[in-house]
């Protein structure tokens, strides 16, 4: 795969003419998908090229401003907490679906109720576990009742919880929506063809509110898998707007001095798991000075810098500092090699130790860590596998020892994390009964203050007893055409509606 | 014949169900579908709810027996990433994969029988050396990068095709010239061996001795015999190319039922993946027993065997 990379990035910059982007005129952004997504239906499927649709195409009944990270009204206009677990809202008036279908108190409901009902079968219950049901109270003000309090509530209704148009969603259903997208966002689907090629259109009657109208005609996305010839499509301008470009390509990119090269942090990031509960067996990891030595091992910094690069930081905390109440003061443990090898006699282990070694992306990190682990005696032997396979040995406890990475569903919340990995499932390492009981009082207080300061305690553990090494945040590389107008922003969301042109 | 016929459509069945068995099981094996079906930033929770929905909790045993009688119906289920039928998306997928076979066969054919000819008409001369590097360029050229090369000059450069996509002709002059080059080395080998073969036997002599045109001895007589070889050799390559056009498919954004056998492995997309090693299957045996049929028209030794 590298000297594939090597071999056709040499091909590609060989020779590049002078490009043409012609499409400030027909106000169309081309790009493109480098996955195919499994539909469009924004609760059937798991992929980031689906929340950028969900965000374009429909609409939260809340707005995160990804400036300041402060909650507006979108389709609600006013929400209060009754209680611990009732929010009431009032709806914004006039809006109106892509299909003409009003939205009113009735789709809030239904969507609410629908996407809650297990036996629907939405994939990402995550997003949408926490609430119980809805209720109308009159045509423009619903409640949604949780299953318990739920501190991290607003931040999902401005995220992944799309409202849908009642009539249109209880005939078509997740098939019919898939194919044939509906919703009140900023953006209508005029064309798809299942996973390879989409068509937005601006909707002309969109109501504004906090995301505004949208600055270009036409979003044209194509499905094309491989890197190159994205590149190569961006050289003849048949494409506007490169994201996730790796770290070497946007160099080259850059390099050229034609194109908008941007780098924006992504709420992802890389660490490394270790079995200190002993679920895969004795091993090494069971102690604490072995793992802290691993910690000590790293030299972290040193990979972001060569290999990582972009706007990426070195993090001694278990989530990412963009996600809230995840304490950024927690210390960590140094690059010291010389330490390493010391806690490593202490631990009785004065020759090192031959370990079991996952990893399932960024292999050229995974070899880092491995050689900086080879330093000080660690001899990690690498299994590299597909995610699905390693996530499942994984929850079984069959692995000692693991470079892991967690995007976090771009939800701003140090919960999206920690109460995966840190609670006593099936993925957690630690097994430890004081962090999994701050969390879970932490994941059920309203009390914002609280919550900070039960996080705090749960990640100082956390990166005290060296359960994991937090690695570095991931960043994504955009690349544009000269006209384009647009800034990225810090979550990893491409809102389409903020496109433009110079 | 008859009989003939039915013997290779029963070998065909069993092929293709030991296959479908044994790709189920391996599916199994690389990881637990629910994880993939879940995507990566699955909680817990919904891996549960979809092994529960799906039932893979079940034995795999029991799961292939379940798929086998509903294939046996003609219901090849519905793709478990994208949720529709499962028919529907392969067939949509098969266009663009069997003309892309189809162009690259001829492509092959055109550039390889004549350069095998030439090339056995004056061995070891200069045109058998350039025969033989073309050819052997052509095998040892990966086609990853031969098709960026070929995006480079004749998209980027030149301008004159697109670079990626499916949707007018000109979008496939690239990738044919891609999967059909690969192919060409064997048929062209293949070819020159038959013909050589061929030309030093006796009755291409004795039609020589009779005062025949060359060119009519050439190409009636020599080529005729030359080509039965190479005519069953076409017929695996079509094979292969449908199931292994992945990297080509891939490069030129084309989507086609190679690309979809691979993004299916990767998403442990089991329905789609036992419906398209059917039709591959099917489609395998169809060209090779074409194959044969033409064989016999065309050399009627083997038509009384």
């Amino acid at each position: 795969m590298i000297i594939r990379n090597l071999l056709a990035g040499t091909a590609l910059f060989a020779s590049v003419s002078a490009p043409a982007f012609a499409d400030k005129a027909s106000d169309t952004v081309n790009m493109a998908f480098n996955k195919e997504l499994e539909t469009a239906d924004v609760y059937f499927n798991t992929a980031r090229e689906g929340l950028l649709l969900n965000h374009s195409v429909w609409d939260g009944l809340l707005y995160r401003d990804p400036d300041t990270g402060e909650y507006k009204g979108n389709l609600a206009t006013e929400w209060t907490w009754i209680d611990d677990v009732t929010l009431e809202l009032k709806l914004r008036e006039g809006v109106t679906f892509h299909n003409g279908e009003p939205f009113n108190a009735d789709d809030v409901v239904f969507t609410v109720n629908y996407v809650t009902n297990p036996d629907n079968g939405v994939k990402n219950m995550a997003n949408v576990g926490w609430m119980d049901h809805a209720e109308k109270v009159d045509d423009l003000t619903v409640r949604i009742i949780l299953k318990a309090p739920f501190p991290a509530a607003e931040e999902f209704l401005a995220g992944p919880v799309a409202m849908y148009p009642d009539q249109y969603y209880a005939e078509a259903g997740p098939t019919g929506m898939g194919l044939q997208p509906v919703g009140t966002g900023p953006f209508k689907v005029t064309e798809l063809e299942p996973g390879k090629h989409f068509v937005l259109e601006r909707f002309e009657d969109y109501f504004g509110g906090p995301k505004g109208k949208a600055g270009v005609a036409k979003v044209d996305i194509r499905t094309v898998p491989d890197t190159n010839t994205q590149i190569a499509e961006f050289f003849n301008g048949t494409l506007d707007f490169l994201w996730n470009m790796p770290a070497d390509q946007t160099e080259k990119l850059d390099a050229m001095g034609k194109y908008q090269v941007v780098n924006a942090p992504a709420m992802r990031i890389g660490y490394i798991a270790m079995d200190a509960a002993g679920r895969a067996g004795e091993s090494p990891m069971t102690n604490q000075k072995v793992r802290e030595a691993v910690y000590h091992a790293i030299d972290r910094q040193g990979i972001v810098d060569a290999l990582v690069k972009g706007s990426s930081i070195v993090v001694d905390t278990a989530c990412s500092p963009a996600q809230f109440a995840c304490d950024q003061s927690v210390e960590g443990y140094a690059y010291d090699p010389e330490k390493a090898k010391a806690l490593l006699a202490e631990a009785g282990y004065p020759d090192g130790f031959d370990i079991d070694f996952y990893a399932y992306r960024d292999r050229p990190y995974a070899e880092a860590i491995m050689g900086f682990l080879g330093k000080v005696g660690i001899n990690a032997n690498l299994n590299y596998m597909q995610y699905s396979a390693l996530r499942e040995k994984h929850r079984k406890g069959e692995v000692p020892m693991t470079f892991l990475t967690w995007g976090s569903n771009s939800v701003a919340d140090a919960s999206a994390i920690t109460s995966e990995f840190f609670t006593g499932g099936p993925q957690d390492d630690a097994r430890d009964q004081e962090v999994i009981d701050w969390i879970e009082s932490a994941d059920s207080t309203n009390d914002k203050e609280e919550r900070k300061a039960l996080y705090s305690q749960a990640l100082q553990k956390i990166t005290k007893e060296a359960y994991w090494v937090p690695l570095w945040t991931y960043n994504v590389n955009y690349v544009m055409s000269p006209e384009m107008a647009f800034s990225p922003t810090d979550d990893e969301l491409v809102r389409f509606f903020s496109f433009g042109w110079k | 014949m008859l009989l003939y016929i039915l013997k290779r459509l029963g070998l065909a069945v069993l092929v293709a169900l030991t296959v479908s068995a044994l790709s189920f099981s391996l599916l199994f094996m690389a990881g637990d579908p629910a994880i993939s079906i879940a995507g990566e930033n699955a909680a817990a929770e919904d891996i549960a709810a979809i092994t529960e929905r799906y039932g893979f909790d079940r034995p795999v045993l029991v799961q292939y027996a379940d798929w086998l009688v509903s294939a046996a119906r003609g219901d090849l289920g519905r793709s478990w990433y994208f949720d529709l039928p499962t028919t529907e998306i392969i067939g949509d997928r098969l266009g663009v994969t069997m003309t892309l076979g189809l162009l690259a066969i001829c492509f092959a054919l055109l550039l390889a029988i004549p350069m095998g000819v030439a090339a056995a008409v004056k061995p070891n001369s200069l045109i058998d050396r350039a025969a033989l590097f073309i050819s052997v360029v052509g095998q040892a050229i990966p086609s990853f990068w031969f098709g960026l090369i070929l995006i480079v000059v004749f998209s980027i450069k030149l301008g004159l095709v697109p670079a990626s996509g499916s949707s007018s002709w000109k979008h496939f002059i690239l990738p044919t010239v891609v999967l059909g080059y690969y192919a060409t080395p064997a048929i062209m080998r293949l070819t020159r061996a038959g013909m050589l073969e061929v030309l030093s036997a006796d009755y291409i002599r004795t039609a020589r001795a009779k005062g025949l045109a060359p060119r009519k001895v050439l190409f009636k007589h020599a080529l005729r015999n030359a080509i039965i070889p190479v005519i069953s050799l076409a017929a695996v390559q079509m094979g292969f190319m449908l199931g292994g056009s992945i990297v080509v498919e891939s490069i030129f954004a084309l989507h086609g039922a190679g690309y979809l056998a691979w993004e299916s492995i990767s998403r442990n997309d089991l329905p789609v993946m036992q419906a398209l090693i059917l039709v591959f299957s099917m489609f395998y045996i169809l060209f090779t027993f074409l194959a044969d049929v033409l064989n016999a028209w065309m050399d009627p030794r083997l038509r009384v065997g």
